[in-house]
């Protein structure tokens, strides 16, 4: 099927895009080419991810990392020592303060996770609102088998960096966390691209370099996942906006 | 030079319910029932009948299958029914670019 959805309505959209525009007349083939090209749209891509999302995830994603540092910032700067590799350093270490460690530890992944679960939670309801929004003004359902087929693509990937970014919390290697869920976001974008707006696919390119140079700059990790998850959700939610939604621009959404 | 490109027409798609659900199918693996009915706004009776000029032009083939055991019918496009819209819109590009040149 994916080839189908790549090759073929590229003759819909040249004609419509290409030798349309000047035409004049054929009054009825051009209806009928408006309504073939808006058909294969409808149904097979999801069309009404609103760009106001992207600006309102982008919003809560920095407001997520500024409690992070507030909050936790001095043990991300201590990374990508884990805790137990403090108290299992050179030293002998007394077995109270390797309950210290764990608390300490403990309490930082219950810390992060409470702020990482509030941030995801707003972003998705924002993105949510905004979608639906959006799906109203199209006349379309916004829960169909686009949206379904969509979510699922955007999951796979997701869930498993999820778990991931999970398992290095718990071996205490936080510092790659922000990197790990940049890499499988990205990943995740660029598979969900094939069945929504195609622009989300260089948003999941630029997360994925983003990843890489947060693993290894790992002390700005943190930075990094604020330009990924923050600022370039806005500003990619700022063009999708200008570009499909501003003006009434919606009926000219292409893929 | 119009005259000719439109005796190359193919006549079943002069009605604008196939041409929608051919496109509909060329981007879907399979599309059901209900769901070209709620994409292309028409009747259960018109859609169904344009649907088996289709199926006899063997453009299109139908798949029945049961879904939490009720009766669930689909659509997917047969590998002619690809050629056959694709010749069509090759037609349509080339009448469309033919006049575009006057």
């Amino acid at each position: 099927m994916p080839k189908s959805l790549d090759s073929y309505p590229k003759i819909i959209f040249t004609l419509w895009y290409k030798v349309v525009p000047d035409m004049t007349e054929q009054e009825d083939q051009l209806k009928a080419l408006t309504e073939m090209r808006d058909l294969m749209n409808k149904s097979s891509r999801f069309i009404s991810m609103s760009g106001l999302s992207g600006v309102a995830a982008g919003v809560v994603g920095l407001v997520g990392v500024v409690i992070t540092y507030l909050f936790l910032g001095e043990f991300f700067f201590r990374l990508p020592f884990s805790f137990e590799a403090i108290v299992y350093g050179d030293t002998i270490i007394s077995v109270t303060r390797l309950d210290e460690a764990f608390m300490m530890k403990f309490s930082f992944i219950r810390d992060l996770l409470v702020i990482a679960t509030g941030t995801l939670g707003l972003a998705l309801i924002s993105a949510w609102y905004f979608t639906r929004r959006k799906s109203k003004k199209l006349g379309l359902p916004m829960w169909d088998a686009t949206a379904k087929r969509m979510i699922i693509n955007l999951m796979i990937p997701l869930v498993t960096g999820g778990g991931f970014a999970l398992v290095l919390l718990a071996h205490g290697i936080i510092g790659l966390v922000p990197a790990i869920t940049l890499a499988f976001y990205g990943t995740a974008l660029i598979n969900a691209s094939k069945y929504t707006l195609n622009d989300i696919r260089y948003l999941g390119v630029i997360q994925i370099i983003l990843s890489f140079i947060a693993a290894i700059f790992y002390e700005y990790s943190l930075v990094i996942w604020s330009i990924g998850f923050g600022v370039m959700h806005i500003v990619y939610g700022i063009v999708l906006y200008v570009k499909y939604e501003k003006n009434g621009n919606d009926e000219k959404q292409k893929v | 030079m119009g005259q000719d490109y439109f005796s190359k027409f193919n006549k079943v798609f002069e009605n604008r319910i196939r041409l929608g659900v051919m496109s509909i199918l060329m981007v879907n693996e399979n599309v059901e029932f209900t769901r070209l009915k709620e994409l292309l706004d028409v009747t259960d009776g018109n859609l169904a009948s344009h649907l088996s000029a289709l199926e006899k032009e063997g453009y299109v083939a139908v798949i029945k299958q049961f879904v939490n055991k009720k009766p669930n019918t689909s659509y997917a496009v047969t590998s002619s029914g690809k050629k056959a819209f694709n010749e069509h819109l090759n037609v349509l590009e080339n009448l469309l670019k033919g006049r575009l040149k006057k």
